[in-house]
């Protein structure tokens, strides 16, 4: 425990240097001899690339070469993979469309890269891919997803026919079936979900350097999970053995999913590295990152939920289309399977489910993991519906979500999860209380009264996280086990050093996981340091998503911190000639209990390297390291309430007051969560208010800049309200649940539950602009 | 951004000069729309003319009947000065909506309204308060000075030093934001002048840049109050749409835009 344990509110050891701008993010690096990369990128959304002409750019002065998609697949550099393996209803596999990292034939979306300029400075190498002609051949192309699965639709890639990838089912369809036929009533909801661009605020950026003594790369990357990235370039790129690849994750400066994935840039600048012989740096701007950060959301479902007469819930059918743009990404095959339809029972019992995912390529940016990854699609869907509901059967919604929760743990869903455990109605008692919900109705008469149109809306949002145990995710097609592992070093002046296969790019990791070790050895947390990032210092590691940093790579450290104590105490107990079991530890002290002898962590560790009077066969030093693989995913769970009022002139939506009761388990750094649960909100609020990725029907992206995509600003956002009820985690020792991704996963049906309550119009897509807000409330 | 030389002028006459001198040259006011186009490669002036720092080109001053602002003015000055708020509360307020606080301590009205952006703030105001735009060369009447989309009166190379605004009678804006760039979805201005004129602008709404509104003017004239306007009814044919508006929610954001503004303005 203690000022700096676990629970307090200890503020971000990280935060000097980001905030004095001392950060050390990729673009901030600079090697000697190091050359900058220009991509060329297609304008077509659909094309034949029948030649490039890079002849006139190579006489240009300072460039050093210009390399081209067809050299890359000369080279046999490996197109990029999708890492989970999704099966269709019929039996067959997935069907995939290669990807290579420059098109050497065709392109398939605005943005796509067919060469790359390599020059002594980024300017020049801009400069110098103006001159660069590629002769392209327009294809019809087609962006919207309904288009594309229609007959006669342009085809992206000839292994997909009718661009559809996969058709999966889950559930159990003859028991939906018959729950349905005897239904007291039906409700029946058209959703879309709103397409995203994850906008982390540092672009993508990578830096190769290629060492030909010693064969060897080295590459600076802004990435989550430099592990996964060495293992995926080493195995299925052709880049480099492993042990001759080290993947660096510096500070990086938000990811929020977008930077999971493997991207075309860091294996060219790679590849690019050795041809030229001197290292490459690419930066991305913020164009680029609208046209090739992998997307997030874009699902198009039509749902049915069956009651029978006392309001029940019996069952629910699921038809989802969901957009993966133009080539599959890392692990966008999961994003609308197993991260969402596993959830579509939201925080109630529905004892039949069926649903039916339609994966469909179009001529867009790739779409991927983005902050919550299906489980937004999959809670904005449920709580939809819910509200519908209660509108159709006259009932509130809260009172029909409470005649519905889960309230016996655990809980098997019938789509695979089983919910450990949870507390339903007391976050929605916990938030009800927050909003004065008693008091709205007297509110709203009196925002009409003043001509506003005064609304709530109700969110109950459960979501797995902690991604998770290995061998389920394996069973599922995950292509990679999802435990994590962590070293704890105490030096020998009893300082120490945690390596974890975590990776902090916002999170807090450098405050949080310190208190972890303040607590258990009551040590300052400047004692302490935290080591990741690197794949030539940490081991081996998963990285940092899903919300799964604290539940996996925290309890990680702490079965490898018990392992250090353990050795610990016994060098303390035969130094203090005491029994092992009779040594505790308190600041910083190994103590024999009920006694006033005592001996120094500093004082243990130098005794563990000095090694001159250790236990008989112990070994010298003190480090231990753990891997830890859970058994089950965590179950974050809350109940957000928005009471907002709109403005019926405009249709402009204000916000009056917005509750969070969520449920995170054991808390380590209250502060830290709290920043988390505002930044998922504000996501969540951006895509049903703002945010939207727009094509036209050529494929044409309508809003690759800030001028047109709405990013949430602060006065966008109210004051948040936050509350915790904390049902512990009985799956991990620290009984941590995970706290990330919460925000952007319950906020958005909040919001539209509201608006659509204000205006007394239950039909109404994301995002709610005042203009769609406005033609809702007018149209006939 | 490609090769360019900077030069930072002292007067309006060495900025002239300079101008006179290059091959494509062009003025840096703010830098608010220009800076961005440069850094896409979508504008390569041979030199850059930074007016910002000329000291006669800074200013906020009333005088008797008019109030006068210095063409490289930043936007927050304008907010906050003392002179605009006293002689001309809603042109301060205008400017306080422009943009975000970046945009405010850069961007100028010389700038904005050389520009002539469709969706920008100022234009309405200079429309609606039937302001003059001072250059180095002559006046010119603002209904005179926008010409459409990006289009004004000015010859090449000459420099909008000043706009002088009469303080009107009443006068008030009202806006709605483009929710990303936060230019004006549509707003409006209006003002009664102290002869009694009304003279009512909308800019962000129509296809060919700020417009005078006079359904609305026609409909204030004869009742200045809101409700005079409910009755009107604004065509959205030749109304800018987007992705955030349509033509018939900016039609209705002109009456909408209007009426606030009549409010505001008492």
């Amino acid at each position: 425990m203690g000022v700096e344990g676990i629970g307090a509110r200890v503020v971000r050891k990280e935060d000097k240097r980001f905030i004095t701008g001392k950060g050390r993010y990729v673009d901030d690096i600079k090697l000697t001899g190091m050359t900058h990369a220009y991509f060329i990128r297609s304008p077509h959304a659909h094309a034949k690339v029948k030649g490039i002409d890079s002849s006139a750019a190579l006489k240009m002065p300072g460039v050093v070469a210009v390399l081209t998609g067809k050299q890359l697949v000369d080279d046999k550099v490996g197109n990029l993979i999708c890492g989970w393996a999704i099966t269709s209803k019929d039996g067959s596999p997935m069907k995939m469309g290669a990807w290579p990292a420059m098109a050497p034939e065709t392109v398939r979306f605005v943005g796509q890269a067919v060469a790359v300029v390599i020059a002594e400075s980024k300017n020049l190498a801009r400069d110098a891919a103006e001159a660069v002609v590629v002769d392209y051949e327009e294809l019809p192309a087609v962006a919207d997803m309904q288009a594309a699965i229609k007959a006669g639709a342009p085809q992206l890639h000839p292994e997909a026919p009718g661009n559809q990838v996969y058709d999966w089912v889950i559930g159990d369809e003859g028991a939906t079936d018959a729950a349905f036929s005897k239904a007291a009533n039906v409700v029946k909801l058209d959703v879309t979900n709103n397409r995203l661009a994850p906008n982390a605020m540092e672009p993508r950026a990578a830096i190769a350097d290629y060492d030909a003594a010693e064969e060897h790369f080295t590459l600076y990357t802004t990435s989550q999970n430099p592990h996964v990235a060495r293992l995926v370039l080493s195995a299925f790129y052709n880049i480099a053995p492993e042990h001759k690849l080290r993947v660096i994750a510096p500070d990086v400066g938000g990811g929020f999913g977008s930077k999971i994935f493997i991207y075309p840039e860091e294996m060219v600048a790679l590849w690019a590295s050795k041809k030229v012989g001197r290292p490459v740096k690419w930066t991305g701007d913020r164009t680029e990152a609208f046209l090739t950060d992998a997307h997030g959301r874009d699902h198009v479902t039509h749902a049915e939920m069956a009651f029978d007469t006392s309001n029940k819930i019996i069952g629910l059918k699921v038809k989802t289309y969901a957009n993966f743009g133009a080539y599959m990404s890392l692990f966008s095959s999961s994003v609308p399977t197993y991260l969402y339809a596993t959830l579509l029972s939201g925080q109630y019992n529905i004892p039949a489910i069926h649903a039916e995912v339609i994966g469909v390529y179009t001529n867009t940016t790739p779409v991927d993991a983005y902050r919550g990854a299906g489980r937004p699609e999959a809670s904005y869907l449920i709580e939809r519906l819910m509200e519908t509901a209660a509108r159709q059967l006259n009932v509130d919604p809260a009172e029909l979500r409470r005649t519905n929760f889960i309230t016996q743990f655990p809980h098997q869903t019938p789509v695979i999860m089983a919910y450990d455990t949870g507390d339903f109605n007391a976050s929605l008692d916990a938030a009800m209380k927050a909003i004065d919900y008693a008091g709205f109705a007297a509110r709203k008469a009196q925002a009409k009264s003043q001509g506003k149109l005064r609304g709530i809306g109700v969110s109950c949002y459960i979501e797995a996280c902690g991604i998770a145990p290995s061998k389920a995710v394996g069973s599922l097609g995950a292509g990679v086990g999802l435990w994590e592992s962590a070293e704890v070093r105490v030096n020998p002046v009893g300082t120490i050093e945690i390596l974890t296969g975590s990776h902090s790019h916002g999170q807090g990791h450098e405050t949080t996981f310190c208190q972890l070790v303040a607590d258990r050895l009551g040590v300052p947390i400047s004692q302490v340091s935290i080591v990741h990032g690197d794949t030539d210092k940490v081991q081996f590691g998963m990285g940092t998503y899903g919300s799964r940093s604290a539940a996996v790579g925290l309890t990680a450290i702490l079965k490898a911190m018990e392992k250090m104590e353990s050795k610990a105490k016994k060098i303390a107990a035969h130094a203090l000639e005491a029994s092992e079991a009779d040594i505790v530890i308190e600041n910083g002290e190994f103590k024999v209990t009920g006694t006033d002898k005592a001996i120094a962590l500093p004082m243990v560790a130098l005794a563990a390297y000095t090694a001159h009077n250790l236990p008989d066969g112990m070994e010298p030093g003190l480090k231990e390291s753990a891997f830890y693989d859970p058994t089950n995913f965590t179950f974050p769970a809350g109940a957000y309430i928005c009471e907002l009022e709109v403005d019926p002139g405009t249709g402009k939506t204000s916000f009056i007051n917005f509750v969070a009761a969520d449920d995170f388990g054991r808390l380590i750094n209250p502060m830290i969560v709290e920043g988390q649960v505002h930044g998922g909100l504000a996501q969540g609020i951006g895509q049903a208010l703002l945010e939207h990725a727009i094509y036209d029907a050529n494929g044409q992206p309508v809003t690759a800049s800030f001028m047109d995509y709405a990013m949430p600003r602060a006065d966008d956002l109210p004051s948040f309200n936050l509350s915790h009820t904390t049902t512990l985690c009985p799956g991990n020792p620290l009984g941590i649940k995970g706290c990330g991704e919460a925000g952007a996963i319950g906020a958005s049906a909040a919001v539209i539950n509201a608006i659509t309550d204000a205006i007394g119009k239950n039909n109404l897509e994301m995002p709610a602009t005042p203009d769609r807000v406005w033609r809702t409330i007018h149209a006939a | 951004m490609y090769q360019t030389t900077y030069h930072r002028a002292s007067s309006v006459d060495e900025a002239a000069s300079l101008f006179a001198k290059s091959s494509e040259a062009k003025f840096l006011a703010g830098g608010q729309t220009l800076l961005p186009v440069m850094k896409q490669r979508l504008a390569s002036p041979s030199d850059v003319i930074d007016l910002a720092k000329i000291k006669d080109m800074i200013g906020v001053e009333a005088s008797g009947d008019t109030l006068t602002i210095k063409a490289a003015t930043p936007h927050y000055d304008v907010a906050t000065s003392d002179a605009a708020k006293k002689a001309i509360p809603a042109l301060a307020y205008l400017a306080s909506l422009i943009g975000d606080p970046a945009v405010r301590y850069r961007g100028t009205i010389g700038g904005s309204i050389a520009n002539n952006d469709p969706a920008a703030d100022y234009p309405a105001a200079l429309l609606a308060l039937d302001a003059t735009v001072k250059t180095n060369k002559r006046s010119i009447a603002a209904s005179d000075f926008f010409k459409g989309l990006f289009t004004t009166a000015l010859e090449d190379g000459e420099i909008v030093t000043a706009v002088s605004f009469p303080v009107p009678a009443k006068a008030g804006y009202s806006k709605m934001p483009h929710p990303a760039s936060r230019f004006a979805l549509t707003g409006v201005f209006v003002a009664q002048t102290k002869s009694g004129e009304v003279r009512v602008a909308a800019t962000g709404a129509s296809q060919n840049g700020v417009m005078r509104v006079s359904a609305i003017e026609a409909a204030l004239k004869t009742n200045w109050s809101p409700a005079a306007i409910d009755s009107v009814s604004i065509p959205a044919s030749g109304l800018l749409a987007d992705i955030h508006g349509t033509a018939e929610y900016r039609a209705n954001l002109v009456k909408v835009m209007a009426q606030r503004a009549v409010a505001a303005a008492g």
